[in-house]
């Protein structure tokens, strides 16, 4: 089956500071992928190279068909195909949990506003939020919240999920019901790319594992292989602390 | 003739502050409206743009209002550009707004955290719709107190108008103080006047913040 996405030789700097250089990565359709890594071992960064939140420097990224390069300007139509969560939620705080989600729906892909009052209808029920579609924001908790925000990038019908430390901010007993959520949607077939400190999550649900170190993919596999046998002292280090 | 303070001279003063109010609302559509468009171009904009908006923003900042006002009215008739008082004195005020507002409604605008924007770049909108559905009402939240604010200072600064013979709520005042020779009776008057027309506009923005923060629950 051929990818999905494919990161090629990709690199990334800021001024002279180099995040990572070289990096190639490739994801199947229906594949879930997980990153794992110290804190500034570039993880997020790429992500965010992926939907052109971050511009590349050099290499190219291709997700279902569309292709970003260092110079690449317009990144819509490759935006209406992958959906993104982010730790910090990101909600729209003057907008109802409808309207978060109906609102990219509606603007972008022009659906009349009954259609788009549907597909939230339906994201709503998938995260199990249906109760509070008229709900504010900040009158949810930190999951519920995190589980609109999956629901307003799913309702944009995405072809690829990414998932920045989702459930970072979380308090621990919060963790659990997105942690489902995401569960759910990777049975559900969906590619995702999560970029995670859950161990359990990553061994557990992911396909695929990789461990990011210094700017570089150091260490990548089927992740029950590679945490059950860890080949690098680096990644040893890392999932004993 | 000296004339006893009366109620027809209030009449001649309340004629006098709704020129007041004119003023005010005429300087605050158009500066407004000039900062509406500004802001975000000061924010958003490329460097050029920005840097222009930002000199623009300094200079008149820097300049007292009573000199804009001397410039639009005595300035430009040198150059045989005559404008009656009304023009003179609501150009000045209205550029005097709106490089404050520019200014105010900046700092709303980037207020506005990051993660917002990259909530709307991950959903796929434009820039505009960005602007338009995300940052901008959620600036606007924010904007209504100094807003508010500003706009009482603009009411008060109107005064300065005076200078040029323009007939508003001050220079009322200071006519009638000539030909009653009771300066507390009328500049008291005066302030009342003032005071009935700024009291309900900071009332009105702390109702609008409730209410908005309210109606957000």
């Amino acid at each position: 089956m051929s990818p999905i996405v494919e990161l090629k030789r990709i690199s990334k700097s800021y001024g002279a500071v180099k995040v990572f250089e070289g990096i190639s990565l490739s994801v199947k359709p229906g594949e879930v992928v997980a990153v794992i890594g110290r804190s500034g071992s570039g993880k997020s960064t790429m992500l965010r190279c992926i939907n052109g939140l971050e511009r590349i420097q050099g290499g190219e990224i291709h997700v279902a068909g569309h292709c970003i390069k260092p110079e690449t300007k317009n990144l819509q139509e490759l935006r209406l195909d992958v959906g993104m969560v982010f730790q910090s939620y990101a909600l729209f705080p003057h907008l109802t949990v409808r309207e978060n989600i109906t609102l990219a729906p509606r603007v972008v892909k022009k659906l009349r506003s009954e259609e788009a009052d549907a597909v939230a209808a339906s994201v709503l029920k998938s995260v199990g939020l249906i109760e509070k579609i008229d709900a504010y924001p900040d009158s949810l908790s930190g999951g519920q919240q995190q589980r609109v925000a999956i629901a307003r990038a799913l309702a944009m019908k995405p072809k690829v999920m990414l998932f920045d430390e989702v459930t970072s901010a979380l308090d621990p007993e919060l963790t659990g019901e997105v942690l489902k959520v995401m569960e759910e949607l990777a049975a559900a077939g969906m590619t995702m790319i999560l970029v995670t400190h859950e161990m359990r999550f990553a061994e557990n649900i992911a396909d695929t594992t990789v461990f990011m170190h210094k700017g570089k993919i150091w260490e990548e596999g089927a992740s029950n292989e590679l945490f059950t046998n860890p080949k690098t002292p680096e990644l040893r280090g890392f999932i004993q602390a | 003739m000296i004339q006893t303070f009366s109620w027809d001279h209030v009449i001649f003063l309340l004629r006098g502050a709704t020129w007041t109010l004119s003023l005010s609302i005429i300087s605050f559509l158009v500066g407004g409206a000039v900062a509406l468009l500004l802001a975000p171009l000061r924010v958003l904009g490329p460097s050029p743009v920005r840097a222009s908006i930002s000199g623009y923003v300094q200079i008149v900042q820097a300049t007292p209002l009573l000199i804009v006002v001397f410039l639009a009215f005595y300035g430009l008739s040198f150059l045989n550009i005559h404008l009656p008082p009304l023009f003179a004195a609501g150009i000045s005020l209205s550029i005097y707004s709106s490089a404050f507002l520019i200014e105010i409604w900046r700092g709303c605008i980037q207020a506005i955290g990051r993660p917002q924007w990259e909530a709307g770049d991950a959903l796929a909108l434009s820039l505009v719709q960005q602007l338009r559905y995300i940052i901008l009402p959620q600036a606007f939240r924010i904007a209504i107190p100094p807003t508010v604010g500003f706009m009482v200072q603009v009411v008060k600064n109107t005064s300065v108008v005076a200078l040029i013979g323009f007939v508003e709520l001050t220079r009322a005042g200071q006519l009638l103080n000539n030909i009653t020779f009771q300066p507390f009776a009328v500049f008291l008057t005066v302030a009342a006047i003032y005071f009935c027309v700024c009291f309900p506009l900071s009332l009105t923005s702390k109702y609008l913040s409730w209410r908005i923060n309210v109606a957000h629950r």
